[in-house]
């Protein structure tokens, strides 16, 4: 049993304390003959909402644990404020043996972190020609699946995959980008990237593959074949509106943005520093207002970090050879809640990183309530402190936010009833 | 003349006035060169690490030389015939170079921005020697400094210069620094190597249509095409390209009479350029390859001598 004393609920002035028995929440305000034994943790004035949902994080287990592993990763998902994590399957190997999937929620249950929900592979080694053991794979733990990393090329083989998942209520989420379109482009294709002489990836590149994606389901949707899609990591304005007017139709489509796509541009390339490489890539400051406008009306279904690691020496190379991705699970909700506290509001802000998450995946939104789960985070919303990358449970020790001061920092995850990370 | 800016890496940082005294200073280096023993004692004691991540045996002979005959001692690292190239980040080469106590870098690297991050990393003064299509900013100087060799100055001079902009790091060089010292330049080629963002830089125009570009010109640059841009799909065939782009003697008939011929090698003789064009009387081609050398002087002298 676990007393949390000290704490206010979003919206609320009043300082409570809730107590956790048996993984789930046993009440508010109890007296304290009925906190029992247990320990008392003060949450020191902080706020306490649903521990959050990531939908997109690659973890690196197996095969590439110099960058990350279940145990970093999911350390500093819990250090983030996050309860549970869906990890990307391209892995090495592919998750896409039922083996894999049970191996790994057995090891990530045994940590004692963040709760892992692994997400397979779409198609066999993630090749984009064969479909997975979609069933198999499900009965497994598969949380959803998802060729990500990859970009589906194959329309047909997508099809079928939308067909066979929604047959077994399952999302499919997609890394919507023409790979020949993209060609060899290593940022956004614009003025920026003609003044540096780095290969473009032009915005057309998305919204022709969200295109195409949108009009396999609406096809599908049209002879009465469930079919849910989630649009991974959307970076334009113009993929953005087609999502919109999808949603408009009434189609099962939805999809996320990153936090680094609405405050980050391809500006910051001009450094020529690969930390910035990321795929999609940084795109206009138009698009992140327009991503920020998508958040504000509802098009924008959920935020994700695409948490993605890789060693220091890999990003140490020239923008050409080193490979894309920011890892930042840690400091997701302290960025949002310093840059878009205001416009967004932290309500919202919390909606997207908690129960739209759980939508999205059609999972029980999380609440607060006595007898709901145990999976919650408080967070300190006034402290400021800079962002100390030496501090970071994930292997990746660096970001572009290194030394830059926000606030709203977890200072208490518990998830299943038990302390997954105090500060 | 504005802080004396530390690395070449392209022009950004670099006042007219800087730039205006390293062309001077290679009419200096000119006279070096013309001398029965062409050496100065200037950068004695130094050593010049020449840091070739890509080949090119003309820049690298030009940067060599050129460091030689200013005294310097010159070590030669080529990421080909060594060991250290693939999997090793940057940085950890450069680690390496350092403890050999190297004073200055040169360095050519198939990654636009690389020779910024050897700036940054290292500590020295760098040179960039090309990096990827970002910029070659020694080339694009003594395309400057053969043009005023011709006219006494850029001011009001037109440029034209022909063929694959898109992947062209002399273009860009070029376009970056004519219009410093008040030319104008205009880049042209088909439209799927002309990459429209590069019409914001000040003072550069695009055309797709040569005689256009070349019309009044001072000078006309024609770019060295890659034969493997046709499978990229960027153009129909080699010939179609030619027959519309090729620099030769009907073109050059648009430009100012007189107007020199300019071409940053090596040459696809009767591609990107007529044998009429590179051999005639409006070539300056091989003056080009020895301005070079004068133009490396001047640059190393600059940012090596005189400095703390
Ligand atoms: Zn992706």
């Amino acid at each position: 049993m676990i007393t949390i004393t000290n704490i206010k609920r979003v919206g609320s002035e009043k300082t409570e304390s809730v107590t956790i028995e048996g993984g789930l929440i046993k009440g508010w305000n109890l007296p304290t003959d009925q906190q029992g034994e247990g320990q008392v943790i003060d949450g020191q004035g902080g706020t306490v909402a649903p521990a959050l949902i990531e939908l997109h994080a690659h973890l690196r287990e197996p095969g590439q644990t110099e960058k990350e592993d279940l145990s970093s990763g999911l350390a500093a998902a819990a250090a983030g404020g996050y309860g549970t994590v869906v990890s990307m399957p391209n892995t090495s190997p592919v998750v896409d043996d039922p083996a894999i999937v049970r191996s790994l929620i057995e090891k990530a249950n045994s940590l004692g972190f963040a709760r892992l929900r692994p997400a397979a592979a779409l198609t066999k080694g993630q090749k984009g020609e064969e479909l997975a053991e979609l069933t198999y794979l499900k009965e497994a733990g598969a949380a959803m699946f998802t060729d990500d990393g990859r970009t589906n090329e194959n329309a047909r083989t997508l099809r079928l995959g939308l067909e066979t998942a929604g047959s077994l209520g399952m999302v499919i989420s997609v890394h919507a980008e023409d790979a020949t379109l993209r060609a060899d482009g290593v940022m956004n294709e614009g003025p920026v990237s003609e003044a540096l002489g780095l290969p473009g990836n032009p915005a057309a590149a998305e919204a022709a593959r969200v295109a195409r994606d949108i009009e396999i389901v609406a096809g599908l949707h049209a002879q009465g074949v469930p079919a849910r899609l989630h649009i991974q990591h959307l970076s334009t304005a113009r993929a953005l509106d087609l999502v919109r007017a999808a949603k408009a139709q009434g189609l099962p489509v939805t999809c996320e943005v990153c936090p680094h796509h609405l405050t980050l541009t391809d500006e910051a390339l001009r450094s020529f520093d690969a930390i910035y490489k990321v795929a999609p890539p940084l795109r206009t400051q138009a698009d992140a207002d327009h991503l920020l406008e998508g958040l504000q009306d509802g098009s924008v279904d959920c935020l994700a970090t695409d948490h993605a690691p890789h060693t220091r020496a890999e990003k140490e190379r020239d923008l050409l050879d080193a490979p894309s991705g920011i890892a930042y699970i840690e400091l997701a909700f302290p960025l949002m809640y310093t840059r878009f506290g205001e416009t967004l509001g932290l309500e919202r802000i919390l909606d997207l990183m908690t129960a739209a998450p759980a939508r999205v995946m059609g999972w029980d939104e999380p609440t607060l309530d006595a007898g709901a789960k145990a999976d919650l985070v408080v967070l300190d919303l006034t402290t400021e402190r800079p962002v100390n990358p030496a501090e970071f449970k994930s292997k990746a020790k660096f970001t572009p936010w290194a030394g830059e001061t926000l606030k709203g920092w977890p200072v208490l995850t518990v998830v299943d009833g038990k302390v997954a990370y105090q500060r | 003349m504005g802080a004396r800016p530390p690395h070449l890496l392209d022009f950004q940082d670099w006042t007219p006035e800087r730039l205006g005294a390293i062309l001077d200073n290679a009419d200096t280096m000119l006279q070096v060169l013309d001398r029965p023993v062409k050496k100065v004692p200037a950068l004695q004691g130094l050593t010049v690490c020449n840091a070739f991540f890509e080949n090119s045996t003309r820049t690298r002979t030009s940067f060599e030389l050129a460091a030689r005959r200013m005294s310097a001692d010159v070590l030669t690292f080529a990421a080909g015939a060594s060991s250290v190239s693939k999997g090793e980040s940057l940085r950890d080469t450069l680690e390496v170079l350092t403890s050999y106590k190297v004073d200055a870098y040169i360095v050519r690297h198939h990654a636009a921005g690389a020779a910024h991050l050897v700036a940054r990393y290292s500590g020295k003064p760098v040179i960039n020697a090309g990096d990827g299509r970002r910029a070659h900013p020694t080339q694009a100087l003594l395309d400057a400094y053969t043009i005023r060799q011709e006219y006494g100055s850029l001011e009001g001079k037109k440029v034209a210069i022909l063929g694959d902009v898109r992947h062209s790091r002399v273009a860009r060089s070029n376009a970056e620094l004519l219009p410093k010292l008040g030319a104008q330049v205009v880049l042209c080629g088909p439209t799927t190597l002309l990459p429209p963002g590069l019409a914001q830089m000040p003072g550069v125009t695009l055309t797709t249509d040569p005689r256009e570009a070349v019309r009044g010109a001072h000078a006309v640059m024609a770019l060295r095409l890659q034969r493997e841009r046709m499978s990229g799909g960027f153009l129909g065939s080699l010939q179609e390209y030619a027959d519309t782009y090729q620099v030769n003697d009907t073109l050059l008939k648009e430009a100012e009479s007189g107007a020199i011929v300019l071409h940053p090698g090596p040459m696809n003789r009767d591609l990107e350029i007529s044998s009429d064009a590179a051999d005639g009387p409006q070539s300056r081609i091989l003056k080009q390859v020895e301005n070079g050398q004068a133009i490396r002087m001047s640059v190393l002298y600059h940012l090596l001598v005189g400095r703390n």
